[in-house]
């Protein structure tokens, strides 16, 4: 009989406004196991494990410690179960030693701190579990790698029996994740589970001993690592539902209207994500970017639009070399940008959805306006006609942007990105977040566009969404373009390997 | 059954109205307590104690308003008032804190007076006259500003700290001066200078209880209703002030919008450091100002960085001003009274807007327990 999970997750369901974030996850954890929570950004892995932890509360769903149904209403009263995390920004007090920022996390602090006898026992804790550190060091004296190594000791202090590292990898080098993994394995193997967040197959094909696929907010499977291979996983990450209904109109591609060349690009961490780049797209055409997230995409997106100033490398539009970070330029000369983050980035949430349709409108020239009288009563008319030819559901066009749902809100950036006719359009994840009516919409759109003559960027994570635009594919991985195929699923396994780091022709 | 405080999605419309008068009516209650505190500690019996602070309120309240002398008083306070709160919310609207109204409106005062008694002396036609000194007052006032507006586009240095700290240098430079340099020598040691020359005073109506500088504060409140609604700055300054991120996305440089935002805001309270020299002081004094420039921020707030309503809050600031300087004549109250007045002001206004953001919910769904 197989031995009662330590830990089980049934049925978890949790929407955010506008986006069904898990829907319907189950997880069962085992003892002394490293279990590898494997999917995209934005599959839904952050949020079922802040869920396990107490910050967010399911909307449906139980959690089930040996057994005994728990309620866990607080990161303190998850650490009370025995279950701690690391989370991918690290909560730790630069100017406060080792010793300091571990007793920091003891709710059982006292009065006194008694500084010497934590300091003696994290020594001893971290070289019983090889995660040397030296207890009086000030933190901000650290490495990444080492800060995350007090993380991971000051949940092993209070006790933590089910520890879950978010992507623990993705700020540290190998050697230093060498050290990470020798870790993970002495904890397994006395007796505590580890719960591993990733993108990244090749870390969880190594270290862990099952695997559960999250793809969009679902549930995709759990499978012994022994019992399958990488081609398999990047199935289940990716996806292979592609609609098969193409209705792609047929456009000759014209003249080349962006021209990338050796772009490289550093992202937030201060490390290259994009290096030596080239491409180029013609009037006319999609180029759809497929590749795990966090490769380089975002960068890429940003550094072409201006938001983000390559190291090397120059950004041509209609042959026109662009200046490094001159977005008026772009929007005056016709790029239009679709980002990821509509709400952070695209949108102001307090303004009204007419304020925020004209946000542009200074460089885009929709409506001409003298900047020292400004036709309120056109803009509003304007907006109206946008509203509804692009049919967003809001009660007013002076209703606050923040009130709309993800799919009217992403129709707005739309309505104002496309209502230019711009001649290149860069969109990253557009349909993110949304229903299926409103993807509809938004490819209907962006082929519109594309027939028109536009030419269109587009940075996907479903596969089936970059063969449905598409009219070419490039696979980049850790900022590099592995290689070019057409829009086909007979590729997607071609894709998947080239999503995983090979180049093309590489691949038997 | 449990009741639960939570967060409301939308604060109702008309909050923005009824928690600033009722953040003043509460300030008024706390401030009364304190009156009954202090002349029970005075006469010894509460009864008594009870009778005067209902008198000195009376009083506070009323003289300001009620008599032609009075609301002279109190548009003369209003006025400095209601330039730096003007100036001030040219740069809130952008989210730009700028604490050195104080600083600003010195500076402007203190160029003024270089301008009248120095630079321009030469000068004989008023309107000329007038005209140079208000922009040198507002050159003074952004230029002072200036400095943290470089500081924070450039380095990103906090301006709350760069500004407020711009303020003390003013305040003892305009002292260095009064004590020293442009000290009247006809001036029996008073610190301050010699007085304006004629041509440098603003036109004066009703025996000089009135300067013409109240027209030019509400001509300019009007003028930045104008800017804030119907120019292309007005709109792009909402946007820097809700989303930078956004702004910058929308190709609108943040750095040329900050410098521009506290530059501005810094002229202007320059402006009325110079139309308070031309109008009223007519001299450069050693404290000239009972802290407009802080008050001032409270004003902004208040009246939701509106600046047609930024003129009715700084009439009513005024008038407490006014009152003050009464309660002050004739019931031997300390000075620092109207201080706590205005920080009990600010607290309830800050408080209040927090509460509103709440609301209370009754809900008979049984409490989840962990255990």
């Amino acid at each position: 009989m197989a031995e009662l999970p330590v830990l089980e997750m049934r049925n978890i369901t949790k929407a955010f406004p506008g986006i069904l974030a898990n829907d319907s996850i189950s997880l069962d954890l085992r003892k002394g196991e490293v279990h590898a929570l494997l999917g995209e950004n934005g599959a839904g892995k952050t949020t079922l494990m802040n869920i396990l932890f107490g910050i967010y509360k399911p909307d449906k769903g139980d959690i089930l410690m040996e057994g005994q149904r728990i309620s866990i209403s607080s990161p303190h009263n998850a650490l009370k179960y025995g279950i701690g995390m690391v989370q991918q920004h690290f909560t730790v007090v630069p100017s406060f030693t080792v010793a300091e920022n571990v007793v920091l996390g003891l709710k059982e602090m006292g009065f006194f701190v008694k500084t010497k006898t934590v300091e003696s026992s994290i020594k001893k804790l971290g070289e019983s579990y090889d995660l040397p550190v030296n207890p009086r060091a000030r933190v901000w004296t650290l490495s990444v790698g080492e800060k995350q190594r007090i993380e991971i000791l000051k949940l092993l202090y209070t006790g933590a029996k089910i520890i879950i590292l978010d992507e623990p990898t993705a700020v540290l080098t190998p050697q230093e994740t060498e050290v990470l993994f020798k870790a993970i394995r002495k904890l397994v193997s006395e007796g505590s589970s580890v719960i591993f967040i990733s993108h990244k197959l090749d870390e969880v094909l190594q270290i862990s001993d099952r695997v559960t696929v999250l793809r969009g907010g679902r549930f995709v499977g759990t499978e012994e690592i022994g019992s399958i291979d990488r081609r398999s996983l990047v199935r289940m990450m990716v996806g292979r539902d592609v609609l098969l209904d193409f209705d792609k109109p047929k456009t000759e591609p014209g003249k080349i209207v962006l021209e990338v060349e050796k772009l490289t690009v550093k992202n937030d961490k201060n490390l290259e994500a994009v290096r030596d780049l080239s491409l180029n797209i013609r009037s006319g055409e999609i180029l759809g970017i497929a590749g795990v997230a966090g490769n380089g995409q975002r960068e890429l997106a940003e550094a072409i639009y201006g938001l983000r100033k390559p190291i090397r490398g120059t950004v041509r539009l209609n042959d026109k070399k662009l200046g490094s970070s001159d977005i008026a330029q772009r929007i005056e000369e016709g790029v239009a940008f679709i980002p990821q983050d509509r709400r952070a980035l695209a949108t102001c949430p307090s303004l009204s959805i007419t304020e925020n349709m004209f946000m542009k409108n200074a460089h885009s020239n929709y409506i001409p306006q003298s900047p020292f009288n400004v036709n309120i009563r056109a803009m509003q008319k304007a907006t109206e006609e946008l509203v509804r030819s692009y049919s967003i559901s809001t009660p007013s066009t002076k209703t606050p942007s923040r009130f709309l749902s993800g799919g009217n809100l992403q129709k707005l950036v739309l309505a104002r990105e496309l209502s230019t006719k711009p001649c290149l359009i860069i969109a990253e994840h557009p349909t993110r977040g949304l229903d299926i009516g409103a993807m509809e919409f938004v490819y209907r759109t962006l082929l519109a566009h594309k027939e028109r003559g536009a030419a269109v960027l587009l940075l996907a994570g479903e596969l089936y969404e970059i063969f449905r635009l598409s009219d070419r594919v490039a696979v980049i991985y850790e900022g590099e373009i592995m290689g070019y195929t057409p829009p086909d699923p007979k590729f997607t396994e071609e894709i998947g390997f080239m999503m995983a780091g090979s180049r093309q022709g590489e691949i038997a | 059954m449990r009741m639960k405080i939570e967060k409301r999605l939308t604060v109702p419309k008309y909050s923005s109205i009824l928690v600033p008068i009722l953040s003043v009516a509460v300030a008024l209650f706390l401030m009364g307590i304190i009156l009954l505190i202090f002349f029970f500690g005075r006469e010894g019996n509460l009864s008594i104690a009870f009778r005067e602070t209902l008198e000195a309120y009376k009083e506070m309240l009323t003289w300001p308003f009620a008599n032609k002398y009075g609301i002279f008083s109190t548009l003369m306070r209003m006025v400095p008032l209601a330039f730096v709160g003007l100036g001030l919310s040219f740069a809130y609207r952008m989210k730009i804190w700028n604490i050195g109204g104080e600083g600003q409106l010195y500076m402007g005062a203190l160029a003024a007076t270089w301008g009248a008694l120095y630079l321009f002396k030469d000068v004989t036609s008023p309107v000329l006259m007038i005209l140079l000194i208000s922009i040198l007052g507002a050159a003074a006032g952004g230029i002072w500003a200036l400095i943290p507006a470089l500081m924070k586009a450039f380095a990103k240095t906090d301006e709350i700290v760069v500004t407020l700290m711009l303020n003390y240098v003013a305040i003892f430079w305009v002292d260095y001066l009064v004590y020293g340099p442009w000290k009247d020598p006809k001036g029996y040691g008073f610190p301050g200078t010699a007085p304006f020359p004629d041509q440098a005073r603003l036109a004066t109506l009703f025996n000089g209880e009135f300067h013409i500088g109240f027209f030019i504060a509400v001509a300019l409140a009007i003028l930045l209703y104008y800017v804030y609604k119907r120019t292309r700055w007005g709109m792009n300054s909402k946007i820097v002030g809700d989303n930078a991120q956004a702004a910058r996305y929308s190709g609108i440089s943040i750095i040329k919008y900050t410098i521009i935002a506290l530059v501005v805001s810094g002229a202007i309270a320059g402006l009325g450091g110079a139309v308070q020299m031309m109008g009223i002081q007519h001299r450069l004094q050693h404290g000239f100002s009972p802290g407009y420039g802080y008050t001032a921020i409270i004003v902004a707030w208040l009246a939701k960085l509106n600046p047609i309503a930024i003129l009715l809050v700084a009439f009513l600031f005024g008038g407490l001003l006014v009152g003050n300087d009464q309660l002050q004549m004739f019931y031997k109250l300390p000075m620092a009274l109207i201080s706590v007045f205005q920080g009990l002001v600010l607290f309830s206004l800050l408080g209040g807007e927090a509460i509103a953001r709440y609301r209370l919910r009754v809900s008979r769904e049984e409490a989840v327990t962990n255990e």
